[in-house]
Order: C-alpha cells, then sequence, then structure tokens
C-alpha cells in the first residue's frame, strides 16, 4: 500500500535494523533449511516474504532484494524499474514522470537513505535483475550466499565432465542448484 | 596533435589511456574544450535527410550524437543513422536507451555498432513511453543506464557477454552517462552520476541547462567529489525558438527545467527567435567558464541551422579548426 511504502522509508533505520538481527536468525537456520530441503522451505518462505515485504515495501518479489541499498524503497514500483537511481524525468515537486500523482521511488529512497545515516550502500551499483529468479524468496537466497550452498556453492575445479556422481558433494549442492535454474 | 586532415570516424591508434580510437575521447583528454551536438533524426527512409543534416552540424563539433527514439517517439533508429554516418566518416556518439530493447539486443548492437566505427556510446534511460507518441508500446528496461554501462565496461574491458562468453575482438567505445542537475534529488544528483561514473562512465552529457546558478550548485558537488577528475562532463545547452514553445517544453518534455525569468527574457525581446539564439550563446559564455567543465552539448530541435552560428558566436571552437565533413555527404552506396 503506498501509505504504509511511504512510512516504511521513514523508518527506513528501525525496519533495515529489525531485518538485519532477522537475517542473522534466518542465516544461523541454515541447517534446518538445509535439513528439510531447500526447495521445500522455498514456498513457504515466498509466502511469508510476499506478505510482510508486500504490505511494508509493495514488494515484487523480484527475488534479489537491494532494499537495504535503496533506502527501504522498492526499486521495483519504479516504472522503468531503476535500480541504480532516478531517470532525468522527476517532476519539480519529486513525483514521477510516468505517474504523476506517485512520489519519485527514488526521491524517496535517497531520504530513505539518509534516514538509515548510510549513504553508503545506496552508491553500491547494482546489476540487472536475473529474471529466472523472480517470484523466489531472497530471504533464503541471501542464507544460501552467506553459507555458500545451493546456486552460491564454490564451483569444483574443472573435473573431467559427466559421470561422477559420488564427487565432493552429492547431497546439498548438486540438486538445490539445479532446482534454482529450472524452478522459473 | 592533432591532424586536421585525419579521418574523425576511422579508428586512430589507441593512446596510453585511451579506451576507444575516437576523435572525441582524444579532444577531452587533450584538455580541448569540446563541442557536441545532436542531429533530429529523421522520419524518413531517406539517408539525405541525415547527411543534410550532418553537414551543418560536423562544421563546429567534435561527435554528433545519434538519439534513440527520444521522448519516446518513433524515428530513423540511432544504429541506422550511427550506420550512415560512420559511412560517410563523421564521427558520432551512439545513444543507447533502456526503454525499447533487452540486454540481448543491447549487446548485439554495442558490437554491430563498434564494427561501423561507433567510438563512443551514450547509456540513457530514456524516457517513459507515456511522453511519446505511441505510450501504448510495452516498455523494455531490462537495464537500467547504470548497470548498463556496466555492461558494455565488461565488453570491452573484460571482453565478455553478461553471459560470461568471450568476445573475441571487444568494442573499443568512450563511453557517456547522461545528467539532469535540474530536477529532484536536486542534493543527490551529483552522488548518484559518481555512481554512473563508478560503473563505466568516462564522460557525461547533461540535459538543457537554462539555470546557470543551479549548474553552479551541481558542479560545486562535482568538484567536493572529484568528479570532475574521472569524468568529462558536457553541459547541454540549446536555443529557445520562443516563450511559447519554452512553456509547453518545461510542461511536456520530462525533466526540463526554464527558469521563469528565461522566459520573461524571451518575451520581452522583439524578436524571440534571435533573442533564444542569444540566450544560448550566453548560456555557453557562463558555462565554460565554471570549473570542472569540459565543453557542451548543443541540442537544437529542429533548428540545426543556428546551431553553427551560436557556436562561432560564442567563441568556444576559437582555438581550433573547424572541421568540415571528410567525404561529400552524398548517398553512399551500400555496396562498397
Amino acid at each position: 500500500m503506498y501509505a504504509v511504502r511511504l512510512w516504511s522509508v521513514r523508518h527506513a533505520k528501525g525496519l533495515n535494523r529489525f531485518y538485519k538481527a532477522f537475517e542473522r536468525v534466518i542465516v544461523a537456520l541454515h541447517p534446518v533449511w538445509n535439513k528439510i530441503g531447500y526447495e521445500k522451505v522455498e514456498r513457504p518462505f515466498q509466502v511469508m516474504e510476499k506478505a510482510t515485504k508486500g504490505f511494508l515495501f509493495d514488494c515484487q518479489m523480484c527475488g534479489q532484494c537491494a532494499l537495504s541499498s535503496t533506502g527501504m524503497s522498492c526499486p521495483m514500483n519504479c516504472p522503468k524499474t531503476l535500480r541504480n537511481g532516478p531517470c532525468g524525468g522527476v517532476r519539480p515537486n519529486g513525483h514521477c514522470e510516468v505517474k504523476p500523482e506517485m512520489k519519485c521511488v527514488w526521491v524517496q529512497g535517497w531520504a530513505g537513505a539518509e534516514n538509515m545515516g548510510d549513504l553508503g550502500k545506496i552508491q553500491d551499483v547494482q546489476l540487472q535483475v536475473d529474471n529466472k529468479i523472480k517470484g523466489r524468496s531472497s530471504w533464503l537466497r541471501v542464507v544460501r550466499m552467506e553459507k555458500k550452498v545451493g546456486e552460491f556453492a564454490p564451483k569444483p575445479p574443472k573435473a573431467p565432465p559427466a559421470k561422477k556422481p559420488e564427487a565432493a558433494k552429492p547431497d546439498t549442492a548438486k540438486p538445490a542448484a539445479s532446482g534454482e535454474g529450472k524452478a522459473a | 596533435m592533432m591532424d586536421p586532415q585525419i579521418d574523425p570516424a576511422a579508428p586512430l591508434p589507441n593512446l596510453p589511456g585511451h579506451s576507444s580510437g575516437g576523435r572525441l575521447e582524444r579532444i577531452l583528454r587533450a584538455g580541448k574544450f569540446a563541442v557536441t551536438a545532436e542531429l533530429n533524426p529523421p522520419d524518413s527512409a531517406d539517408p539525405r535527410d541525415v547527411y543534410d543534416r550532418a553537414l551543418v552540424l560536423s562544421e563546429v563539433c567534435d561527435a554528433i550524437n545519434a538519439t534513440d527514439a527520444s521522448g519516446a517517439n518513433c524515428h530513423m533508429s540511432s544504429v541506422g543513422i550511427c550506420s550512415l554516418l560512420t559511412r560517410a566518416g563523421y564521427a558520432v556518439i551512439m545513444q543507447i536507451s533502456c526503454r525499447d530493447r533487452n540486454r540481448i539486443a543491447i549487446q548485439g548492437d554495442v558490437l554491430g555498432a563498434a564494427a561501423m566505427g561507433v567510438q563512443n556510446i551514450l547509456c540513457l534511460t530514456g524516457d517513459g513511453v507515456q511522453a511519446g507518441d505511441q505510450p501504448e508500446a510495452k516498455p523494455v528496461f531490462d537495464f537500467d543506464s547504470t548497470s548498463l554501462l556496466r555492461c558494455i565496461r565488461g565488453m570491452r574491458d573484460e571482453g565478455k557477454f553478461l553471459s560470461g562468453r568471450k568476445i573475441t575482438v571487444p568494442p573499443r567505445v568512450f563511453l557517456g552517462g547522461a545528467a539532469n542537475p535540474f530536477v529532484p534529488p536536486l542534493d543527490h544528483r551529483a552522488i548518484h552520476i559518481g555512481k554512473k561514473i563508478a560503473a563505466g562512465a568516462q564522460f557525461i552529457q547533461t540535459q538543457y541547462c537554462y539555470d546557470v546558478p543551479m549548474l553552479r550548485k551541481f558542479m560545486d558537488k562535482v568538484r567536493e567529489q572529484g568528479l570532475h577528475e574521472k569524468a568529462f562532463f558536457l553541459i547541454g545547452v540549446g536555443p529557445l525558438p520562443s516563450s511559447k514553445t519554452a512553456r509547453w517544453m518545461r510542461s511536456n518534455v520530462p525533466g526540463v527545467h526554464i527558469p521563469d525569468a528565461v522566459i520573461d527574457r524571451m518575451e520581452k525581446s522583439k524578436n524571440e527567435k534571435a533573442e533564444g539564439k542569444q540566450l544560448a550563446i550566453d548560456l555557453i559564455q557562463e558555462i565554460k567558464e565554471i570549473e570542472g567543465v569540459h565543453g557542451v552539448h548543443v541540442m537544437a530541435y529542429r533548428q540545426e541551422e543556428f546551431v553553427n552560428e551560436i557556436i562561432h558566436a560564442s567563441g568556444v571552437m576559437k582555438n581550433r579548426q573547424p572541421r568540415r565533413a571528410p567525404r561529400p555527404a552524398e548517398p553512399v552506396s551500400v555496396v562498397a
């Protein structure tokens, strides 16, 4: 909801702090997710993430959340889905070129970054969206990234191709990785 | 160091620290005040429409910008214009907007453009489709201008597509980004440009400047960040044909800021067209004195014939030989 989204930007600092704590918890719970299987927890995570972030940020489930680098203003709500800052069409009142009734997502983003007291992260260059993982949980992705599992598992040095199923990591890495690719 | 006889579009040997073989990069790195100009793309399939317009511009500019459906209006494509112009020996800046093509199309275009002799690429977000003549179109925005810069820089410096697949001969291009110092968030516009520079922008072309005090504030921030030493800043300038057009532009063209004082000045004059020209000349003279400004980018919508006059009167080219098109601007046969 638009009003909630603006509230979230005003409270970017607290929300970011809350998220960081939450992230530590879900990262610490990696053994649990791993035991159940990342693909099995994926769906419940998606539902939870969509409900909370959808409410707070009008999250579009891009699957690669950048909120802590965008002042808690979701860049996917920009009609041009710009992930690195405002375009040159922002109206004099700070509203969107495409949707004049809406405040520019990036004017909000910079305000949010100021509220967070951190103008550093917003300057990180964000790469183009990976459309394969749209709709997937970016929380779980963060855990896999931290724990270097699934698609983030270190790639084995180029072994002779094919027919070596009982190599180094049988269960954890491989199935998750292939599941990622096929999911979308 | 510059030989006026050399073909401005022909790849020159790369100087150390240069990323393209182009003339614009050489001029800028040599510390000269550069002039670029925008070519209004024709609504026609006749190459002469491109050559006629390029001929007038080429005498007073270091590179010609080929726009990519600016304002989301359909015209001859930037790739098409660049193909004609490079064939005739002009130095061009190919504009790429993120609005109309996805990453697969754009990376292919970059290789094609570099193969034709395009030495400079300007990466733009692009106006929204709602601004143009076909608002029912599907906006793409697969990249944004910053990630596009990062991608082309990777193609050039790492010799790889986004996929990591190798490019056997990487495109040698000088990369540019756009800035609009005149719209919110004003306080953060300079930092935002820093981000584009970090992603690969080597030169910056700005939106029309009609408000010099505002530009000064922006350039103060640019210098604070040391960005003027990391990229070349070319400030957008253009003659206003009339006060009526000025009013129309500021309410209809996204991102154009024209202060009331400028419109008053136009209205009070007896000859609005001449006043618009004089305004552009005055602006250039003021802008060139700002520390950190490396050139101007002239956008004279449907008034190309004035560009020559404006540049000469402003005196920015006075130490340099105005250039002519090295080959006759006749339609060039497609078959060599």
